[in-house]
């Protein structure tokens, strides 16, 4: 043997080949890691196959008419998801633009330290700032409030819903409804809000989707290095340039990573949507319409479905499935060409 | 707050009693960070257009020092100063005066190369678009980088990214960066610490190239570099007495006279290499 030679050769007094145990347990880790990752991929793939399988008959049927029409009728078994296929991408795209302006600058109050800051200046009045113990309130609230931010993603889907059914609706709806009939003759105002709609899903989403923003693009944030920070301050730059001009750019990949994984989220979200939405099968621009959604209108109809019905939903799951693939894949584009023009193209 | 920031840039340097061109003058009584005592009687002036070196065993607040100059130790949460630091005629630590307003007149080159992750052009414009400059940003960007000794090296690729550079170039390109905008001084905090024996020597024969133009203040703890480089030399040493660390300047003087006829025991022993 080789190895054998090879090692008699040499005279060590504590080096000595690996055991036999530590060899098979280096070969059983490798195997059982390679066995995980086939297992979650091969998952995926029985999945998407299943309800493609299953949903094959209503393929057949209604083929892409399924995807363009707006009737949605088990009494004549016409089915057509336009109106679920716009609630999806308008609530989701509405929720992310408010989510992603609001956690992008939580995340910029929580990393920059204006909170540590606030509380510091607070402490220099009354003289405690060199306290040993009341000196370290500044970091001890910035953590206090990053938690509670993370908290949000913590609270049942159903109770955001309930909230928004008993607490939130009400609250905005004489706000709305006075918008509608000063502003009617705008798109967005065009009706009134007589209950679930558009608006209170997407305020619901949007605080939904917070937390994963926020939590991502503070890590992103954090993660800039001091030193850039340094040289912009060095150069003379105020608070708000360094943030803009040096850091911002910076965190960007985190920050676009951030957005797209709260997108899919929202694109997913069922239970919230399901009870604020109204669902109804309606094409509208109005904030103030009630409107369906793909994951809602799963959820409501699988419970009376017959077989055939049973496909109809299945091609309907596809479709939601195959908008969040494009999501992750234009996500995944975004960011490879963000992290190229972070090398400098190179 | 504008007529101080005037101020700031109209006023001439001051003359001292023996007529040295005085442009920094560095007072410090002492200096916390928190409840830790980092600096204490200190006094340092800068001269104009002479390169003033920092020297000093690690921990001896010769950074912090150096950070006083252009008010950087602010960003500090806890940081206290008592004590001045005269600059074109006015107290930079008074009151009225905007840190920002500090710096744009004090550049800084640091110890890592810290590019911005933008092309060297925008890196190099980057103060310039800070200060609104109105005249031909190109024209400066070239100049600086020419100044720098690095145009040669980069005048093909000014949209490449910063970082894509060594790491002797980034520091040059740094220092472009912080002389593009015309500053009055220019410190420098171990600019040559990261960098190889090639590149810390561009960037010692840059420096004196720069110094008749600017006044540089730089921290180091080679002591060669202090004497290829430096004409004042400060030393700090740490002091202990009091529980905690804290620096304090032990001799001040002109270089020569600090590294061939050191006056105090501290200094002579720092330069024998008795210790570090």
């Amino acid at each position: 043997m080789k190895e054998t030679a090879f090692i008699n050769g040499l005279h060590a007094e504590i080096a000595k080949p690996p055991t036999l145990f530590q060899r098979t347990a280096d070969t059983v880790f490798r195997h059982v890691c390679g066995a995980s990752g086939w297992l979650t991929t091969l998952i995926v793939v029985f999945i998407v196959v299943k309800i493609t399988v299953a949903a094959l008959p209503a393929m057949c049927q209604y083929g892409v008419n399924f995807l363009t029409t707006t009737t949605w009728d088990p009494q004549t078994q016409v089915y057509g998801i336009l109106p679920e296929i716009w609630g999806t991408l308008f609530t989701s795209v509405l929720a992310l633009i408010a989510g992603t302006f609001f956690g992008v600058a939580a995340a910029i109050f929580l990393s920059e330290g204006f909170l540590g800051q606030f509380i510091f200046a607070i402490l220099k009045i009354i003289k405690m700032d060199t306290n040993p113990y009341w000196g370290k309130l500044p970091e001890r609230m910035e953590g206090i409030l990053k938690n509670l931010i993370e908290l949000l993603a913590a609270i049942p889907s159903v109770v955001y819903g309930l909230w928004g059914i008993f607490i939130l609706i009400p609250a905005i709806r004489p706000t709305c409804n006075w918008l509608s009939a000063k502003l009617g003759w705008m798109a967005f105002f065009g009706t009134t809000l007589s209950g679930p709609g558009v608006l209170p899903a997407v305020i619901v989403l949007s605080i939904m989707i917070l937390p994963t923003v926020t939590a991502i693009s503070r890590d992103a944030l954090v993660a800039v290095p001091p030193k850039l920070r340094m040289a912009a301050y060095g150069m003379g730059a105020t608070r708000w340039e360094t943030i803009l001009a040096v850091i911002l750019p910076v965190a960007t990949r985190g920050i676009i990573g951030a957005v797209i994984l709260a997108f899919g989220r929202a694109l997913g979200e069922t239970m919230a949507l399901a009870m604020l939405v109204g669902n109804s099968n309606k094409i509208s621009l109005s904030l103030f319409s009630p409107a369906n959604t793909l994951a809602s209108l799963l959820a409501n109809n699988f419970p009376e479905a017959g077989p055939n019905v049973v496909s109809v939903l299945m091609y309907a799951a596809l479709v939601l499935l195959a908008i969040t693939l494009i999501v992750n894949i234009i996500g995944a584009m975004i960011l490879q060409k963000a992290s190229s023009a972070d090398e400098g193209g190179k | 707050m504008a007529a101080d920031n005037e101020m700031l840039c109209n006023t001439g340097a001051s003359q001292d009693a023996n007529g040295k061109n005085i442009v920094i003058d560095c007072k410090i009584k002492d200096l916390h960070y928190g409840s830790f005592k980092a600096v204490r009687d200190t006094h340092i002036p800068i001269q104009k257009n002479r390169i003033t070196a920092f020297i000093g065993p690690s921990g001896c607040g010769k950074s912090t020092v150096l950070r006083c100059l252009n008010r950087m130790n602010d960003i500090v949460r806890g940081f206290r100063f008592s004590g001045h630091v005269h600059f074109a005629g006015c107290d930079i630590y008074h009151h009225s005066i905007d840190a920002v307003a500090v710096r744009r007149f004090i550049g800084m080159v640091f110890q890592q190369p810290n590019p911005f992750a933008m092309s060297i052009y925008n890196n190099v414009a980057f103060g310039l678009r800070l200060n609104r400059y109105k005249g031909s940003i190109t024209e400066k960007v070239e100049e600086a980088l020419k100044r720098a000794a690095l145009w040669d090296e980069v005048k093909d690729k000014l949209q490449k990214s910063g970082l894509s550079l060594s790491g002797g170039q980034q520091q040059r390109l740094c220092i472009a960066r912080a002389i593009a905008t015309d500053p009055q001084v220019l410190l420098m905090d171990e600019p040559c610490s990261a960098l190889d024996p090639i590149s810390t020597r561009r960037i010692e024969e840059l420096m004196l190239e720069l110094k008749t133009r600017y006044t540089i203040a730089i921290v180091t703890h080679n002591l060669q570099q202090a004497q290829r480089v430096a004409d004042d030399t400060g030393f700090l040493y740490v002091d202990t007495s009091e529980g905690g660390r804290t620096g304090y300047l032990v001799e001040f003087g002109d270089s020569k006279q600090i590294f061939d006829d050191p006056k105090e025991k501290y200094t002579k022993d720092y330069i024998r290499g008795e210790f570090s």
